[in-house]
């Protein structure tokens, strides 16, 4: 499971979770980025109350720009378009539903990583491994 | 190669183009070669479609096909060479340059000249026939020359009232002068129409101001006392004071070269040929308007084309002959329907007549059957010509049901849905059957119309049997189970047109609301935009607010331009490219102070490029500091208003362009659409604007303006076609205001208004009937509502600076608000910065830090 509701349970102190901002911070359905100890996070609250995080690089266009994508859903999957060339990610395992007949940058995977988010006393935290 | 026999035609015209196009689309192996000698400077083009010469289309639309037919190895188009000697022993052609071209086999399609009368004073300066580009032209240099002259609009009198006389007609008011038509027989297109037809057609002519003159034969054109044409004199003795004198009295045959090299001529002219268009001597055949066929020759394109077909199936070695020529016609004149078709006169006999008369409305409508009441025979539809693409086809097949249901207006009795046999021909043009049609759908994979032009060639002369390719193939896609989806996307089963209607009558200003009522799911990269925008269109509120932020795509949801490596471009509006030197130097400071590259634009703008997510608000105040505003570069809305600089400085400028082109930009800025819309305005008839690239352009006239609608750049380059003409400042705007939300509120997403007039029923003429005479009775509330845009406009981006909600968008990180993107790289190039590559980011010596380029305050 990668993504928890708001009412999930309180995250062990053994992950590498990082408090990000606060949840009312987020606005549904508009992505903000964030950057967890180097690394730059795209972070998106849907119009169900979930919290979501993936990578915020955009592997088709190399730019930092996933957080700026639009929001959606796929069948029941939850989505988010490229803002650039508009490939579409599943928000919950990263995958690339959309190429736009468009293969990655060199060196790059189509699939975005997708990160842990723990919803805990209006503060959201974002599993970021190998991050403080 | 040295097998390949030479095929020399003579003549440039719609025919031999079509031969050349058959030839070689059908001669894969190559036997043949073809060279086309045409009289005319240019390439074969479509001569049926002339009078559109008069509304705004230039020589090149007229083009014929793919162009690239003429790029052919095996082809060669051979312009301004007349072919003037035929030696038939010898087997060459000489041409007007003493060329000696050798063939193999030889096709005559020298087609026709305008036939006038020997009345006296024909050859008086102001004596006109209508046959060529070069004959229009001349028109049209002359009408306008002697209306300057004159200081008066030219009368004008076209001889003949078939159907090339109205069409001249109606070229002569599109050109501004009065017309006359002067017709010999006791009605108007006596060849196509009855006397019933003929009266109601002569009504509906004499409405638009034509006026029309039965029962009259010239005597005599007569001078003025400069020696141009001055008045035409009547055998009844009659007179009228005329400028301008057209001949429309018919065409004969060019057949002074087959008659020279000696092959046998009918007793009414044309080369003779037998049923497969080969003459007597086997190396040379005849097609089109020059071939005496089955005794007679045929002015009219789809026999014509049917020769070309037959000459070239014979060649390579098939069996087709000359089915008979189908004489159907049907035509629209300053908006009038006629059409007839088949045994049009019931001359079969036992034929019975059906008829319908309306002369109120000006519809004339007579269809003619068997005894038995059941078989269609012909029919003659004057005024509303609607059911034309659907009854010709059907001549010599059952009606199905009460042949009333035919005549009387559409809806008042259900129409029998006839399938048609697969013989039937649909495009008489280009001879496509229905049978084709369905082929193309079932066995060529063709899903659209478009494709199905491609492929079959239906419905690409003429188009007046494009509804029924239409809906053949509609038919023919839900037999095979195929949809012709029009759904939006798999969230609204609805294409952006209905969305729009049903959004605006719902008065739904949300999209959860508008997806829970109309659509399934939470929506997606396609239909959030859409709905944004239509919302935007509807209400004119802020991009950014409420819930519409998350509708926003890419540019609009920061209000600037994202570029490859996610930072933005800002582009001050500067309306019609006018500009205070203040201004410019904001700019240039701007960009310096925020390390921004800078580049002029194809608007008449200034782009700055690099700017960060974060740092767009800063550049904004900046702007709004100054007394300029930011620009949409993006988003599916008004972009710029381009103008040349006009009158005020001009030597040439008749008209102030450029302050048109600022009350257009400050008028419809900010006016959200199915896709970008740039218009531009010239001062003069030079057109340094190049206006009618744009989706609207205004140009100047000494009286006024013209408006062209639909152009387009980009992709798919179209010229602007023309909507009024010499109209005053308020009449520009009215009417650019309702064709705007017309296209706003009809078109399908990302449809350009290009394709969206293209693909409107009935075209421009639908159009303009919508928005200049109100023939859906919405004129008021299109006003009404771009009415309510002028009004509510407000700065975007100074809206955004005055709210800390709508601001806390534009911060790099949720986290570190003043760190930049630190995955942004530029190098120097020509003595500013672009986006690093992939090596030289490897290669880090040659980049610059983005630290260096933070703001210097």
């Amino acid at each position: 499971m990668t993504t928890v509701s708001q009412r999930a349970a309180v995250p062990t102190a053994s992950t590498d979770r990082t408090a990000v901002c606060a949840y009312d911070r987020l606005t549904a359905d508009l992505g903000v980025a964030a950057l967890i100890d180097g690394v730059q996070v795209a972070i998106f609250r849907l119009a169900d109350g979930t919290v979501h995080a993936v990578q915020n690089l955009d592997p088709f266009s190399g730019a930092h720009v996933m957080s700026r994508g639009i929001t959606g859903t796929r069948g029941d999957e939850p989505t988010i378009a490229s803002p650039l060339y508009k490939q579409v990610f599943s928000l919950l395992s990263g995958e690339c539903l959309v190429t736009m007949d468009k293969a990655p940058r060199e060196g790059l995977d189509p699939r975005l990583t997708v990160f842990a988010v723990t919803v805990h006393d209006g503060l959201v935290y974002v599993d970021v491994p190998g991050a403080m | 190669m040295t097998d390949t026999q030479k095929i020399v035609v003579v003549g440039g015209g719609m025919v031999a183009h079509r031969f050349t196009e058959a030839m070689r689309a059908r001669d894969t192996d190559g036997r043949y070669s073809v060279t086309v000698l045409a009289e005319e400077p240019r390439a074969p083009y479509d001569r049926v479609a002339l009078t559109s010469y008069f509304t705004g289309k230039d020589p090149e639309d007229l083009a014929l096909g793919d162009p690239a037919l003429w790029e052919d190895g095996l082809v060669t188009l051979r312009r301004d060479a007349k072919a003037v000697a035929i030696d038939r022993d010898a087997r060459e052609v000489t041409d007007a340059h003493g060329v000696v071209h050798p063939y193999d086999h030889l096709i005559m399609a020298t087609g026709s000249y305008a036939w006038s009368p020997p009345v006296k004073g024909a050859d008086l300066p102001g004596v006109f026939v209508y046959r060529t580009i070069d004959d229009v032209a001349a028109l049209r240099i002359y009408v306008e020359r002697r209306r300057k002259e004159l200081g008066r609009s030219v009368r004008g009198a076209v001889i003949g009232g078939g159907l090339l006389g109205l069409e001249a007609a109606g070229a002569l008011q599109e050109l501004g002068a009065t017309s006359t038509v002067i017709q010999f027989s006791d009605r108007l297109m006596n060849l196509q129409v009855d006397e019933g037809g003929g009266q109601a057609l002569s009504r509906l002519i004499e409405n638009l101001g034509v006026k029309v003159r039965c029962n009259t034969a010239t005597e005599a054109i007569r001078p003025d006392k400069h020696g141009h044409v001055g008045s035409l004199k009547f055998a009844d003795k009659g007179e009228q004071l005329v400028d301008v004198v057209v001949f429309a009295t018919g065409v004969r045959p060019r057949d002074e070269l087959g008659r020279d090299a000696g092959l046998t001529i009918g007793k009414r002219g044309g080369i003779v040929v037998d049923d497969t268009c080969l003459t007597e001597d086997p190396a040379v055949s005849a097609i089109g308007e020059v071939a005496c066929i089955q005794g007679a020759c045929i002015g009219l394109i789809a026999p014509g084309n049917t020769m070309a077909e037959i000459a070239v199936d014979r060649l390579l070695g098939g069996e087709a002959t000359f089915p008979g020529a189908d004489t159907a016609a049907k035509l629209k004149l300053l908006g009038v329907d006629v059409a007839s078709f088949g045994d049009a006169f019931a001359t079969t006999p036992g034929a019975l007549e059906l008829t319908y008369a309306d002369p109120v409305a000006g519809v004339y409508k007579k269809l003619v059957v068997t005894d038995d009441a059941r078989t269609l025979l012909g029919g003659i539809l004057v005024g509303d010509a609607s059911a034309y693409a659907s009854l010709r086809p059907l001549v010599g097949s059952a009606l199905g049901g009460d042949p009333a249901a035919w005549l009387l207006p559409e809806g008042s009795i259900e129409r029998p849905n006839v399938e048609l046999p697969d013989e039937a021909g649909v495009c008489s043009c280009n001879n496509v059957s229905a049978g084709a049609i369905r082929h193309a759908v079932t066995e060529q994979g063709c899903h659209e119309l478009g494709e199905v032009k491609a492929c079959t060639k239906a419905g690409t002369s003429c188009g007046s049997c494009l509804p029924l390719v239409k809906k053949i193939v509609g038919s023919e896609l839900e037999k095979s189970g195929i949809e012709l989806s029009n759904a939006l996307c798999e969230h609204f089963d609805m294409s952006r047109a209905q969305l729009f209607n049903a959004i605006q009558v719902s008065e739904l200003q949300t999209f959860s609301e508008i997806i829970e009522r109309f659509g399934t799911g939470r929506g997606c990269d396609i239909c959030k935009p859409t709905v944004g925008s239509i919302l935007a269109s509807i209400y004119n509120q802020h991009v950014l607010a409420a819930d519409r932020a998350a509708l926003q795509d890419t540019n609009d949801r920061v209000m600037a331009n994202m570029q490859k490596d996610g930072t933005y471009s800002v582009v001050p509006r500067v309306p019609g490219g006018e500009i205070l030197p203040e201004h410019l130097i904001l700019i240039g400071q701007i960009a310096q102070d925020y390390g921004l590259y800078t580049k002029i634009t194809g608007g008449q703008r200034i782009d700055m490029f690099g700017a960060r997510l974060e740092q767009l608000p800063q550049i904004w105040q900046r702007l709004v500091d100054a007394g300029m505003e930011s620009g949409h570069a993006y988003g599916k809305s008004l972009r710029t208003v381009k103008s040349c600089v006009g009158s005020d400085w001009c030597r040439y400028g008749v008209q102030d362009s450029v302050g048109m082109a600022i009350a257009l930009e400050l008028r419809y800025r900010g006016l959200r659409s199915p896709h970008k819309l740039k218009l531009g305005v010239s001062g003069c008839a030079r057109e340094c604007a190049e206006a009618r690239g744009k989706d609207v352009g205004v140009i100047a006239t000494d009286h006024g303006w013209n408006v062209y609608v639909g152009g387009n750049g980009g992709f798919t380059p179209r010229h602007a076609q023309l909507l009024v003409e010499d109209v005053d400042d308020e009449t520009v705007f009215k009417v650019i205001d309702r064709y705007l939300m017309y296209y706003i509120r009809t078109a399908d997403r990302l449809q350009r208004t290009a394709p969206w007039q293209e693909d409107h029923e009935g075209g421009l003429e639908a159009i303009k009937a919508v928005i200049m005479d109100d023939s859906l009775g919405i004129c008021d509330d299109l006003d009404a509502h771009m009415a309510r845009h002028i009004d509510s406009y407000e700065d975007e981006w100074k809206a955004v600076l005055n709210d800390p909600e709508r601001l806390r968008q534009f911060t790099s990180f949720v986290n570190a608000p003043d760190d930049p993107d630190p995955s942004l790289a530029y190098v120097e190039q020509r003595g500013q910065r672009r986006p690093a590559t992939e090596s030289e980011r490897r290669d880090t010596a040659v980049l610059i830090a983005p630290t260096r380029l933070e703001v210097r305050s």
